[in-house]
């Protein structure tokens, strides 16, 4: 127990929480502003080939993060088209990979509460006198409480993610080590206080960061 | 009022749901300013009737004109806004009764009109529940903040689907109160109702729709009391005819 304490005094360990939270909090961000919009036009509106998109969407939900690690290491390596951009083993690279991993289920879960939401809605808005964009902004504050849950599921699906930000990132210290690639190292070198430490800290940034979103939700859901 | 200009007028009107003929209006005018019960047992086509007045949907087949101009597509925003309807079930939004009932306003862009809430919250028995969310509200109230929701911008033409299904006989009273109200300022009501003791109260006009046509149209007084179609008479005796 002591040796534990003693780990969390480990310099290091406030730039591995630090770009963690960057990382994380970027992808988080560019998923929600790409996601939200676009899951909201597929829950209201109806189109020829909607099924094929929402199973692209639903399917991109369950995408193991190690083949988006793959491929956005392929599209980013010095032969791949993006090559150029010079973002491979960068905490650009990262934020790429997990917007990618976090936006089918941004998208596809803002998809389902806003289709969820009672068409009546719809047409009581309309009758009120909403112009279409109102109508549509009207729904999705309707849905926030299943919106703010998708971006709940997304963060969590993306700090602890580890395949695609060790593909990607290199676990590079002091540049690209996040809590996750981290723990693996430390693992397998035999710090298993060390390990268990940043653990602990990984469970704790997810459970503050989660005490944040559900709070929004709280307030969202009393408006 | 029979000299009023039409606010409406359908012309061999015919709605569609899936190939079944839902409505099949010959000929229809409501006049401005006017109130006009639309009778008839559950399924007759009455909703369907609102919905296409309030430009929801589009007839199937003939012509649909709202002040004196055919609509033909949705029509533009400034028009619809002079339009709203009370449903049968109406829907709050997750906000609480006052903030329902500015939303008409913030979608206009008008300022919150405070005095006027007070009064519809007042009048309709709402205002010790101003701030409660709206949706936590019993079918009856609900009922209540849909009304005084619609009232809250001054619409010009009302549409109300059975308005007072939900309630007791006290709040029946603030409600037709309310739209007594509003029709002295002119407002053009169309409503929607299996009360006969309703539409005699209210309207001036009433019309008896039977599978999605209307079988007679008149002074409500005269139609109730000495109806001219013998499907008319059954439907106000009770009988079934459909």
């Amino acid at each position: 127990m002591s040796q534990l304490l003693t780990e969390f005094r480990r310099p290091e360990l406030l730039q591995i929480v630090a770009l963690t939270l960057r990382v994380t909090g970027a992808a988080l961000l560019l998923a929600t502003v790409a996601g939200v919009p676009i899951g909201a036009l597929l829950g209201l509106v109806r189109f020829r080939g909607q099924r094929l998109v929402t199973l692209v969407l639903y399917t991109g939900m369950g995408l193991p993060p190690v083949v988006v690690g793959l491929f956005v290491y392929l599209s980013l390596s010095s032969s791949g088209p993006l090559g150029v951009l010079g973002w491979l083993f960068t905490p650009t690279a990262m934020i790429v990979a997990q917007a990618i991993i976090a936006f089918p289920l941004v998208a596809g879960l803002t998809m389902s509460a806003v289709a969820g939401v009672d068409r009546a809605v719809r047409q009581q808005v309309f009758a009120l006198g909403a112009s279409r964009w109102q109508s549509a902004w009207t729904v999705l504050l309707e849905a926030r409480v299943g919106v703010t849950a998708a971006i709940v599921a997304a963060f969590g699906g993306i700090i602890s993610e580890v395949g695609a930000v060790m593909l990607v990132g290199g676990n590079i210290e002091g540049q690209t080590r996040v809590l996750t690639t981290a723990i693996v190292l430390y693992t397998r070198q035999g710090e298993f206080a060390l390990a268990m430490a940043l653990g602990v800290v990984l469970i704790a940034v997810a459970f503050g960061a989660n005490v944040l979103l559900l709070r929004l939700q709280g307030r969202l859901r009393d408006q | 009022m029979t000299t009023a200009p039409a606010c409406y007028r359908l012309e061999s009107v015919q709605h569609r749901y899936g190939g079944r003929v839902v409505l099949d209006i010959g000929s229809l005018e409501i006049r401005r300013g006017e109130t006009l019960a639309v009778i008839g047992p559950s399924g007759s086509g009455k909703s369907t009737l609102l919905r296409l007045l309030q430009f929801l949907e589009r007839p199937t087949a003939g012509r649909l004109w709202f002040d004196e101009r055919l609509v033909d597509s949705e029509p533009a925003l400034d028009v619809r806004r002079r339009v709203t309807t009370v449903f049968q079930r109406p829907f709050v939004l997750n906000r609480s009764v006052r903030a329902n009932l500015a939303f008409g306003l913030h979608v206009r862009g008008w300022s919150n009109r405070p005095a006027e809430i007070d009064h519809l919250l007042t009048a309709l028995g709402l205002a010790p529940l101003a701030h409660a969310p709206a949706q936590s509200l019993s079918g009856g109230e609900i009922q209540r903040v849909a009304l005084a929701r619609a009232l809250a911008f001054d619409p010009d033409v009302l549409l109300l689907d059975e308005p007072t299904a939900n309630l007791d006989p006290r709040n029946v009273r603030l409600v037709e109160d309310l739209i007594r109200e509003r029709q002295a300022q002119g407002v053009t009501v169309v409503l929607a109702t299996h009360q006969i003791f309703q539409a005699r109260r209210l309207a001036h006009r009433a019309a008896l729709l039977l599978d999605g046509q209307v079988i007679e149209v008149g002074p409500t007084a005269e139609m109730l009391d000495h109806a001219s179609d013998p499907r008319t008479r059954a439907f106000l005796s009770g009988d079934m005819v459909y």
